[in-house]
């Protein structure tokens, strides 16, 4: 199946889905060092994000989250695209400085039709990913 | 949203990365908030700058840009550090924190910002034109710009008033458009306010009700640019105003059908006292925003010839302090017991590592975050009585 969208940080990326219903706050929320999720209160608690396709409605919290997606990266524990129901500046701005591919808007709300551990092809050149 | 082929260009990468984040950054806010195309700006302004706010992460990301090279193409200025940076071993700054401070600074000069660390450019010259587009980040200068300059900007993070300052643009969208430069409350002011605290306490109140609108003040009376400067602070930090109009002293006033508030007397005394914990405090800070000459001033005619019992720390640009100096403010201040602390504020160096537990201070916005921020116990009075 293919899904078009709205591409905010361009690249391409293929690999397992995780799928939070929660915002996400960067700053906080992950730790840097590792990519483990560290809110108790998440339902993805104790999960790691290096290497998934993060699946989140949408960031929120403190600016510095861009910063910390940018060492996510560098730590090599960053997810290898994300994708948001309606992205907001931190997450997109962290995506983009980490060359993260990060899309929102798309055609089906990925919360929905998305369940962790499914494999998912991220277009952020062309603008669409394929379940 | 529409780029130009020189746009494009840099879009594509083909002017290097560092300038292709940059543009990527800017387009993909534009889109967030539906611009339709890039403007350009006459000066960016950028927060993010304090070691403590921004840590290890950020200077990695600041120096991703200063290591491929970018340089600003318009005037920018910085936000204040975490510490004052010729004296910061007097005010009990640890060394470890003032070597990461000192290397966030080098790599902002290196791509050609000025080190201002101010957070009132415009009392010190930087002063933007009715109507010009510019890109600035601190919350209470982005309300000091917009309202009483009339300039246009929208609330900047730090990496987009970076980006703003790389490429010389921002994207067209909120505060630079006329159709958001609406008020939608019209708050009527029965109190009369005398103290840049009164003007402190009216801007928590008003933030708090009005959250990220267009509030539009009737005032019983004229107030100083300084207290306007206060009100402005206050409500950008228990709101998220951006911009606020005075009638009879702002060169915009326009309504949409607005929501009425009434303040009175009684509203401004309830809040001064919810924002006192206790009046017992290990220290006093004075200038959040940074002091004018003027605050200064005032500050030296009050503890002129006494001897101070608690610390008073007195925050403001290098440029004004220097001009205290020569007015003979700072040496009246020094003899009375009191530091006057350039380059940085109260709220984003580490007073909490310094051993303070408690501060008094006069103003709402340094009220509301040295709470949250640096964990104080806060006594919330004006100059008179907090330097008593």
């Amino acid at each position: 199946m293919i899904i078009k969208g709205r591409v905010v940080s361009k690249g391409v990326a293929e690999g397992e889905a995780l799928v939070s219903r929660h915002a996400i706050s960067f700053l906080g929320d992950v730790d840097p060092k590792t990519g483990n999720i560290i809110n108790r209160g998440s339902d993805v608690f104790g999960q790691c994000i290096a290497d998934k396709i993060f699946i989140f409605p949408n960031g929120r919290g403190s600016t510095v989250g861009s910063y910390v997606i940018y060492q996510l990266k560098k730590n090599g524990t960053a997810p290898k695209a994300i994708l948001n129901i309606e992205s907001e500046p931190i997450v997109a701005v962290g995506a983009i400085i980490s060359g993260i591919p990060l899309m929102d808007k798309l055609e089906k709300n990925p919360l929905e039709i998305i369940k962790t551990g499914q494999k998912v092809k991220v277009n952020a050149e062309h603008g669409f990913i394929e379940l | 949203m529409y780029l130009t082929k020189e746009e494009e260009r840099i879009y594509d990468g083909e002017e290097g990365v560092a300038k292709q984040k940059a543009m990527e950054l800017l387009v993909a806010l534009g889109k967030i908030y539906g611009a339709d195309k890039l403007i350009p700006v006459g000066s960016a302004q950028i927060a993010g700058v304090s070691y403590k706010t921004i840590g290890d992460a950020g200077i990695d990301f600041i120096r991703f840009f200063s290591d491929n090279g970018a340089k600003v193409s318009v005037n920018s200025y910085l936000n204040p550090a975490g510490m004052d940076l010729s004296n910061w071993a007097d005010a009990g700054v640890k060394n470890s924190f003032a070597k990461k401070q000192n290397e966030i600074i080098e790599i902002f000069r290196k791509m050609g910002i000025n080190i201002t660390c101010t957070c009132t450019p415009y009392l010190i010259g930087i002063r933007p034109k009715l109507g010009e587009h510019i890109a600035w980040s601190e919350s209470s200068a982005v309300s000091f710009v917009n309202s009483i300059l009339g300039a246009r900007t929208n609330r900047e993070g730090g990496p987009s008033s970076l980006a703003a300052a790389i490429i010389g643009k921002t994207a067209n969208y909120g505060y630079h458009l006329d159709e958001n430069r609406v008020a939608n409350f019209l708050v009527r002011v029965r109190a009369k306010l005398k103290t840049i605290s009164d003007y402190g306490a009216l801007g928590v109140y008003v933030g708090r009700l009005v959250q990220n609108s267009v509030p539009a003040f009737e005032l019983v009376q004229q107030a100083t640019e300084d207290q306007l400067k206060a009100l402005g602070a206050a409500m950008a930090a228990s709101g998220a105003v951006a911009l606020f109009f005075v009638k009879g002293q702002t060169p915009e006033w326009f309504l949409d059908s607005p929501e009425i508030i009434e303040v009175k007397e009684e509203d401004i005394e309830k809040l001064k006292k919810e924002l006192t914990d206790e009046k017992d405090v290990d220290h006093v800070v004075i200038g959040c925003p940074h002091c004018s000459l003027d605050e200064i001033k005032n500050i030296a005619e009050k503890v002129h010839g006494k001897k101070l019992k608690k610390e008073l720390w007195i925050y403001t640009s290098r440029q004004v302090k220097e001009e205290a100096d020569k007015q003979g403010y700072i040496e009246i201040i020094k003899d009375a017991g009191g530091k006057v602390i350039s380059d940085t504020c109260p709220v984003v160096s580490p007073i909490e590592d310094m051993g303070f537990k408690s501060t008094a201070t006069n103003s709402g916005k340094a009220a509301l975050y040295l709470k949250k921020l640096c964990k104080q116990k806060i006594h919330f009075g004006d100059v008179e009585e907090i330097t008593e």
